[in-house]
């Protein structure tokens, strides 16, 4: 499968890539690792006419520790998370579920601003990062603006960037001894999850979902029931509530729920463990 | 678009459509037809490359992005008549039964290596998630890296 034709465009820093995406208006696509968009441009789902290419933009490939956050590089490379010491350090769930993210070979060429930007659902990052209330800073031609987790994912590939902005951070706050566990339940090791369960617990507890609607979502009831002084195996049975999953080859919505519901348990109780 | 990329240590010189991908360009350009073409939709591992050491599908790669990297295919392994010590674990592992996944498997392994050089054999199961054998061939294909690898005893 080939790519319908397009121009290449290669950036060297955040400036040029915004300048070449406010020359070029909604016909350019940034690529960065191309994990996600380039099998979409080989299905011809994806036509972009021209291709920034943001992949070189060594400037954006970074964790840093900001005191009472972790800045994190959009283009840093999911390899370079997974094998961080300061995410061990300071926020291991973030290096954990960068482990989990496709095979080795995606590793090697994903990105973390890549995964978010592209906004599926079915990725395992942009629901980590609802958890754990990320911020990203995102540059565009008017300058920069900070934009929360919770307000970004708008739709089924659809986020709050502006076709003319670029993704330029993700800060994560420390989370120093949390329990955490991600269930991501899948037919192959690579593959995308068909339904993940994520929970955070340090003080409260967060819980996020996978693949259970057109954005990543957060399982407020669940959270909610917990906080009332449900047991884990009560507030479970809330999981799927306010999810719309789909129905596809490998799971129907009902199985979706039962998957959600079974996966969010086992994730509370490995995260209290 | 021009593109200067160094394969298997040889360097190469081309005029491209930014839109080819680099396994097309080592296969049809560069007339290295070891890297192989499976599914096309990077979940089979069969073209995997190096590209600057590290594991890549090549199928989900534009040659543009390699531009100005060394690019390392199965053609590159060997020194001469002697096989590399990963291509020599397969062969006497009896790690391929009908061959087509075993390039993308070997580079995989090379890389896999390179990053966990003592591997267990749960590592190298996960190591290698990204490699599919259609003729579920995985057992030898996990001894042959632990044996390249010096940890099978």
């Amino acid at each position: 499968m080939i790519p319908a034709p397009f121009d290449y465009v290669r950036a060297r820093s955040a400036d040029e890539a915004i300048a070449a995406l406010a020359e070029h208006g909604d016909d350019a696509k940034l690529l960065a690792g191309g994990m996600s968009l380039l099998p979409l441009m080989k299905l011809r789902l994806a036509t972009p006419t021209v291709l920034v290419d943001v992949g070189r933009v060594r400037e954006l490939s970074y964790v840093r520790d900001a005191d009472d956050h972790l800045a994190v590089g959009a283009l840093t490379r999911h390899r370079d998370l997974e094998t961080s010491d300061l995410l061990a350090a300071h926020c291991a769930p973030l290096r954990t579920v960068a482990s989990e993210v496709g095979d080795n070979q995606v590793r090697h060429r994903g990105t973390i601003g890549g995964s978010v930007s592209h906004g599926d659902p079915a990725s395992d990052l942009p629901a980590l990062l609802l958890a754990l209330d990320a911020t990203f800073v995102v540059q565009g031609p008017g300058g920069e603006r900070t934009i929360a987790a919770a307000d970004f994912f708008h739709g089924f590939l659809e986020t709050a960037l502006e076709p003319d902005e670029l993704l330029t951070e993700i800060r994560v706050p420390k989370s120093l001894g949390a329990g955490f566990s991600y269930q991501k339940f899948q037919r192959r090791a690579q593959d995308w999850a068909i339904v993940g369960a994520m929970a955070v617990r340090n003080g409260g507890t967060r819980v996020a979902l996978v693949n259970m609607g057109g954005t990543p979502l957060r399982a407020l009831a669940v959270e909610e029931a917990l906080a009332r002084g449900a047991s884990v195996a009560e507030a479970a049975e809330h999981a799927a509530e306010g999810t719309e999953p789909p129905g596809d080859i490998n799971a129907t919505p009902e199985y979706r729920e039962h998957l959600a519901r079974v996966l969010v348990r086992r994730a509370l109780e490995a995260a209290s463990a | 678009m021009h593109v200067e990329i160094a394969v298997n240590g040889q360097a190469h010189e081309h005029d491209v459509e930014p839109r080819l991908l680099l396994v097309q360009y080592l296969r049809q350009m560069v007339g290295l037809t070891g890297t192989k073409v499976g599914c096309d939709t990077s979940s089979c591992g069969a073209c995997t490359v190096l590209v600057d050491g590290e594991s890549v599908k090549s199928c989900t790669m534009l040659a543009a992005q390699a531009d100005g990297s060394e690019v390392t295919t199965i053609e590159g392994l060997a020194q001469g008549d002697e096989l590399h010590p990963v291509q020599a674990a397969f062969h006497d592992q009896h790690a391929l039964q009908c061959g087509f996944c075993t390039a993308g498997m070997v580079m995989a392994t090379v890389s896999l290596l390179d990053e966990i050089p003592s591997p267990t054999e749960r590592d190298v199961r996960l190591g290698l998630e990204g490699n599919l054998c259609r003729c579920t061939g995985y057992h030898n294909i996990v001894q042959a890296v632990l044996a390249a690898a010096g940890t099978n005893g």
